[in-house]
């Protein structure tokens, strides 16, 4: 159970989630240097998200990784599973010194999760557009064995454009599968540029409702807000679909990546990546406008 | 069910109205075999009754590859997502990543061509064990036109690491390919006919996947033949008897893998011909081709049979069959050809 705000236990939370977003930038940076490339800007902004599911929202047991009745998350954005891996270590599903070898010859993590050789991972992602499909069938699955267990599912704003997630979207919305959860890492860039200027995605909270869709819309980077909005929801299995619209900056937590075209890969080495280093264990920052 | 029943109730296109593929294909002109239904649903229903792991996904074709008669008696477990081919592939893996076993089926020109990325991605790479289900295959949708063929689909797939491939050969064999699939580990495609293939076995087969059925033995010319052809094979095989040779007929159901057991059998003969209802490129033929090259049986005289590297032309399927002699007249006169 999420604790309700402005209890001791909600602020204790929030402040432990704040600590586990710091944590999965850190270790993107820091295996991002091991492989000589990485996609931070992407993983930044999903930090919050991502911390809050595996850290509150989430029923899970990372000592039982299949789980029948566990919650899945499909990354449908697979190029952040950088900042995946290491909360699947950090929880205990499997060896943390696996990281150390990140995309290294033979290692079982590479730039996309592959859900055979990860232990925790619940489907194997890298192509956009896939994830929400893969997400349905899980949930549709669920209902059919009478299980109550959610699929929670991220998306990425430039990965709308993808036809395929729309057949998803209408199909979910048509079968009503209460107990799938999109979110939507509304970052605003894709690689080329702002969505806005490569291909237009909004409206979407009116796109996804008139597909059937419960839409709320956060500010993703709020830990209290998506505490809110994963608590609310309840997991009827034939009610509508929720899809959470997660406002996000892409490079959230480094100044120089946000809101930057440059950084969707990228390589700090030397000051740099001790600069950077240095700026994350700060914390958020109010964001300064370039 | 009676087979008057049969040929009114199965061959009627996508709304039930297009009696267009109604023109059974004709082999050697005094055809009495029955004609088999087109039994896809009516057996994974029944399967269904005693494994709660099956289910039906299809593309707004419930009636054109009666995955209706599934959904009658399993309503909870059969999915139709509308005319979504590539969602309905993922979507299947997704619930194979669940624990069940997701039959999704749509015309094969649309579940390998336009979900062939999806059959790699979230199906065969995450061995996953997803049956997809490509009916109405080859050129069988005759004057439908080259968006409703199939014939690429073999060349596509069998490039597709850790898929197996099968061809399915009749209503029979199609019973033992879904009951054995269910045992069967990771992702395969499933290529169908149109439902009205002429019967080859008049009971349900041993098969085992990757293990070609030898049905005829000879020893002056070996065909190698799989899915629709396998008929008309035979036939050609009795008119080729007549000439006075001796015709190894192999039913190599299983694309991938191949078994090089039967190719290097058809080896000993000396002649191998192999016929599909497929592009040549990279179908049965060339598999047939590397598997002879690489076994040491180079100096075998072959030749691939099937549809050229072209778009047919527009015709009913018996007209395109003919065209390319993949009908039993056709397939012995390419044969005494090689042989000659």
């Amino acid at each position: 159970m999420i604790p309700r705000r402005d209890t001791p236990e909600r602020v204790e939370l929030v402040d432990s989630l704040r600590d586990r977003a710091k944590f999965v930038r850190t270790e993107t940076v820091r295996l991002s240097r091991i492989a000589g490339a990485g996609h931070y800007a992407s993983t930044f902004s999903a930090a919050e998200l991502l911390a809050t599911l595996y850290y509150s929202a989430m029923r899970i047991d990372p000592a039982e990784p299949h789980w029948a009745d566990r919650d899945r998350f499909v990354l449908s954005k697979g190029h952040a599973a950088i900042g995946l891996y290491p909360i699947l270590a950090d929880l205990g599903y499997f060896d943390p010194a696996l990281l150390d070898d990140y995309t290294r010859m033979g290692s079982t993590l590479g730039d996309h999760p592959d859900m055979k050789k990860i232990p925790g991972c619940d489907f194997s992602s890298g192509s956009l557009g896939h994830g929400l499909s893969a997400s349905l069938g899980i949930a549709l699955a669920g209902r059919m064995q009478g299980r109550d267990h959610r699929t929670y599912c991220m998306l990425g704003d430039g990965e709308l454009a993808e036809g395929q997630v729309w057949e998803a979207a209408m199909a979910a919305g048509h079968h009503r599968v209460g107990n799938l959860v999109g979110m939507v890492d509304r970052n605003q860039l894709c690689i080329d540029g702002f969505t806005d200027e490569v291909m237009s995605v909004e409206p979407l909270t009116d796109r996804f409702a008139s597909f059937g869709w419960d839409v709320k819309r956060i500010d993703g980077h709020d830990l209290d807000a998506i505490l809110d909005v994963f608590s609310d929801h309840g997991r009827d299995p034939t009610g509508a679909p929720r899809m959470i619209i997660a406002d996000t900056i892409k490079g959230r937590g480094v100044q120089r990546m946000e809101l930057s075209p440059h950084w969707h890969v990228g390589n700090l080495v030397g000051d740099d990546y001790d600069d950077v280093m240095a700026e994350l264990a700060g914390g958020l920052q109010d964001r300064v406008a370039p | 069910m009676t087979d008057q029943q049969d040929t009114s109730e199965v061959f009627r296109g996508t709304s039930g109205g297009d009696s267009s593929l109604r023109d059974q294909r004709s082999t050697d002109g005094t055809d009495t075999r029955a004609i088999p239904a087109f039994v896809f649903g009516e057996e994974l229903a029944d399967l269904a009754d005693h494994d709660d792991r099956i289910t039906v996904l299809t593309a707004d074709l419930a009636k054109a590859n009666r995955a209706t008669d599934f959904a009658e008696r399993h309503p909870d477990r059969f999915v139709n997502v509308g005319i979504a081919e590539k969602n309905m592939i993922t979507i299947a893996a997704g619930m194979a990543a669940s624990g069940m076993i997701p039959f999704a089926a749509t015309f094969s020109a649309f579940a390998a061509l336009l979900g062939c990325e999806q059959i790699r991605t979230d199906c065969a790479y995450p061995h996953l064990p997803v049956r997809v289900v490509g009916h109405h295959s080859g050129m069988s949708m005759g004057f439908y036109g080259t968006s409703h063929h199939s014939l690429e689909d073999l060349g596509i797939l069998r490039s597709i690491a850790d898929l197996t491939v099968v061809c399915v050969t009749d209503a029979n064999h199609l019973r033992a390919v879904l009951r054995k699939s269910l045992d069967h580990d990771g992702a395969m495609y499933l290529r169908l006919g149109r439902g009205r293939d002429p019967e080859v076995y008049a009971e349900v087969p041993d098969i085992e996947f990757g293990k070609a059925i030898q049905l005829r033995e000879g020893s002056d010319l070996t065909i190698l033949a799989t899915g629709s052809e396998v008929r008309p094979t035979l036939d050609a095989a009795m008119m080729l008897e007549a000439d006075g040779m001796s015709v190894s007929v192999w039913d190599v159901h299983t694309i991938k893998p191949l078994d090089l057991d039967a190719v290097a059998a058809a080896a000993g003969t000396g002649t191998v011909l192999t016929v599909e209802e497929a592009n040549r490129t990279n179908g049965l033929g060339t598999a047939v081709a590397e598997a002879l090259l690489e076994g040491g049986f180079g100096q075998t005289r072959f030749l691939r049979h099937g549809v050229p590297d072209e778009h047919v032309p527009i015709g009913p399927p018996a007209a395109l069959y003919a065209h390319y002699q993949l009908d039993a007249p056709g397939i012995a006169d390419v044969a005494r050809r090689l042989c000659a």
